[in-house]
């Protein structure tokens, strides 16, 4: 449990982010029209793969064959997350615009 | 120096972040939005790749394996990009909930590598380099990252209609039981209390077990639920990578999407009026319900496309209520023409969107935006509602759920509770529909039977395009 407490002791600053950063998505997201949930999903879908810099570290900081194998795929599905979601949500927000043209 | 470039690099990176959510909220900036988080993420990638430093201060240790980082970039970047330029506007919900995935499989990854690098390292002055809170965060990374990935590929094959909804006996006891076995072999393995061999195998694999019996029974109506519930579970997992590597935008970027996903996945569920619990072990559309429901007698009347379009064109209003069936017929650029030509002949033409009309909230506008549809012809809901007594034919195009007054009138109904446009108002409604057969939820429709109501059978897209041919006859 001590070991615990520590834990959070020592990366007390991480603690106050993660707070912050939980209000700050949910004020973000609040007045959000419905009409807009599914880009938005997606959109905070491909932000998510922000978690490629890990993969990034590990493959970049491996020696051996097993985790240099482990950390290319995990580089690869990384990519996936982010090139794929933004790509996706970008298509999605084409249409909207392209009927605005028009008007 | 390099090192303070790349924390500014992050700080940036995590900004994006922040304005680019914030821009998504709106129609009007939503592309720009997009695009501020891409760029954001490049940096954050890029600067990663160079200025990462694993050493100290004084002793700066880039990230080796350059080539073959950029190599996995590269075959990733060609895949992502195909995949999501290739699919149809009509499977976007399994495209997202499988890039979701891989997100998922990615922090799981990360964790079992991570693992084993950590726990090979010599024990400095008794002390193991696995020290607690590292190893929570690595457990529970790889915990929440499997069940993502799990969770999010049965979800993918489900929508895709690859896999049937299916309910085992004791589903929920299973499933309690699973996550406390879960919880309990990653506690066991933290605190050290108990050693069991492959500890961290054996959670890798119920963990996988877990996300697939855990969105197993849950009914295809609310698979977007799901899928919003898992994408903030990945978010949830990069921020355990972020406490990992003590790395802010993982972090802030993480947390993000597993707050703001959250709230998302509520508000869903209030789209539907259903609590996010119920949705969990509600079973909707697995049929709990389904034998108390009230049984439906009464006929059906039938209508000739000649007659729908004759009705149509003398109209003074027509509304249009859009639902899946239109989309999976691609119907949806037939139904603007057919918008058009009655506009030529003096009708007034909108359309109603339910909140869950499609598969997706807003998925419906954005697949009838495909066929330049007017935005301002999109009514939402509330709008419309009070509409429809003065609108003389409604048109109901493949939508079946969310027109059944047994949402309103039936408390045995699985959708009771659910808000639904109240089409039964117009003068008279004209069903399109391929069959008889019960909606998504898997319930029947007792609008159907309706003295106002009349049936038009047949693929949306098919009868669609001889009304518009009859529309030009008469």
């Amino acid at each position: 449990m001590e070991q615990v407490l520590e834990f959070i002791s020592v990366n007390k600053e991480m603690f106050y982010l993660v707070a912050l950063m939980i209000f700050l998505g949910i004020e973000l997201i609040e007045k959000v029209p419905s009409v807009l949930h599914t880009p938005l999903m997606s959109g905070a879908n491909a932000i998510h793969g922000v978690v490629i810099i890990g993969a990034i570290i590990i493959l970049g900081e491996a020696t051996d064959t097993v985790s240099k194998i482990l950390g290319f795929i995990a580089v690869v599905l990384g990519t996936l997350n982010v090139v794929g979601g933004f790509v996706v949500t970008d298509r999605m927000l084409d249409m909207f615009k392209k009927k605005k043209k028009q008007n | 120096m390099s090192h303070y470039i790349l924390d500014i690099i992050y700080i940036i990176g995590a900004l994006s972040f922040i304005f680019g959510i914030k821009l998504l909220g709106k129609p009007e900036s939503a592309k720009r939005g997009n695009f501020i988080a891409a760029i954001g993420m490049t940096i954050s990638i890029i600067g990663t790749i160079f200025l990462f430093n694993s050493g100290s201060a004084e002793t700066i240790v880039h990230l080796q394996n350059v080539p073959l980082i950029f190599t996995a970039i590269l075959i990733g970047t060609i895949i992502g990009t195909i995949m999501a330029k290739r699919v149809q506007m009509t499977q976007m919900p399994q495209m997202v909930s499988f890039f979701n995935g891989m997100g998922g499989a990615c922090a799981a990854l990360i964790s079992l590598v991570e693992y084993h690098h950590v726990s090979t390292l010599p024990v400095v002055d008794g002390i193991p380099a696995m020290e607690t809170g590292k190893a929570i965060v690595i457990y529970l990374g790889l915990i929440i990252g499997s069940i993502s990935f799990a969770g999010s590929m049965l979800a993918y094959l489900k929508l895709d209609e690859k896999i049937k909804d299916k309910v085992l006996p004791f589903q929920q006891v299973i499933n309690v039981g699973l996550m406390a076995v879960i919880l309990g072999i990653a506690a066991c393995s933290i605190f050290g209390w108990f050693v069991i061999p492959n500890a961290l195998y054996l959670l890798l694999a119920i963990s996988l077990m877990y996300g697939v019996l855990f969105v197993m029974p849950i009914g295809g109506a609310d698979m977007p639920v799901v899928i919003s519930l898992l994408n903030s579970f990945t978010g949830v997992a990069a921020a355990f990578g972020g406490f990992l590597y003590d790395n802010k935008v993982m972090l802030f970027g993480g947390i993000l999407v597993g707050s703001a996903g959250t709230l998302l996945t509520v508000l869903m569920c209030k789209a539907m009026n259903r609590s996010l619990l119920n949705v969990l072990i509600g079973n909707f559309g697995g049929g709990a319900n389904k034998g108390e429901a009230r049984a439906i007698t009464g006929n059906i009347k039938e209508i000739t496309k000649t007659d729908a379009a004759s009705l149509m064109k003398y109209s003074k209003k027509v509304v249009i209520v859009p639902g899946y069936g239109l989309a999976v017929a691609q119907a949806q650029h037939i139904c603007h023409e057919l918008e058009q030509q009655l506009e030529a002949n003096d009708v007034e033409v909108k359309y109603a969107i339910h909140p869950v009309a499609g598969r997706m909230p807003g998925h419906m506008n954005v697949l009838l935006a495909e066929s330049n549809v007017a935005y301002e012809k999109l009514m939402e809901m509330d709008e419309i509602n009070p509409e429809f007594k003065t609108t003389d034919v409604v048109l109901v195009v493949g939508a079946n759920d969310v027109v059944n007054p047994a949402a309103k009138n039936d408390p045995a109904s699985p959708i009771y509770g659910m808000p639904i446009l109240n089409v039964e108002e117009a003068a008279t409604v004209i069903v399109m529909k391929r069959s008889m057969k019960a909606g998504y939820a898997g319930i029947e429709n007792e609008l159907f039977y309706n003295d106002k109501t009349r049936m038009l059978f047949g693929d949306a897209k098919k009868s669609l395009t001889e009304l518009v041919a009859e529309l030009k006859n008469v």
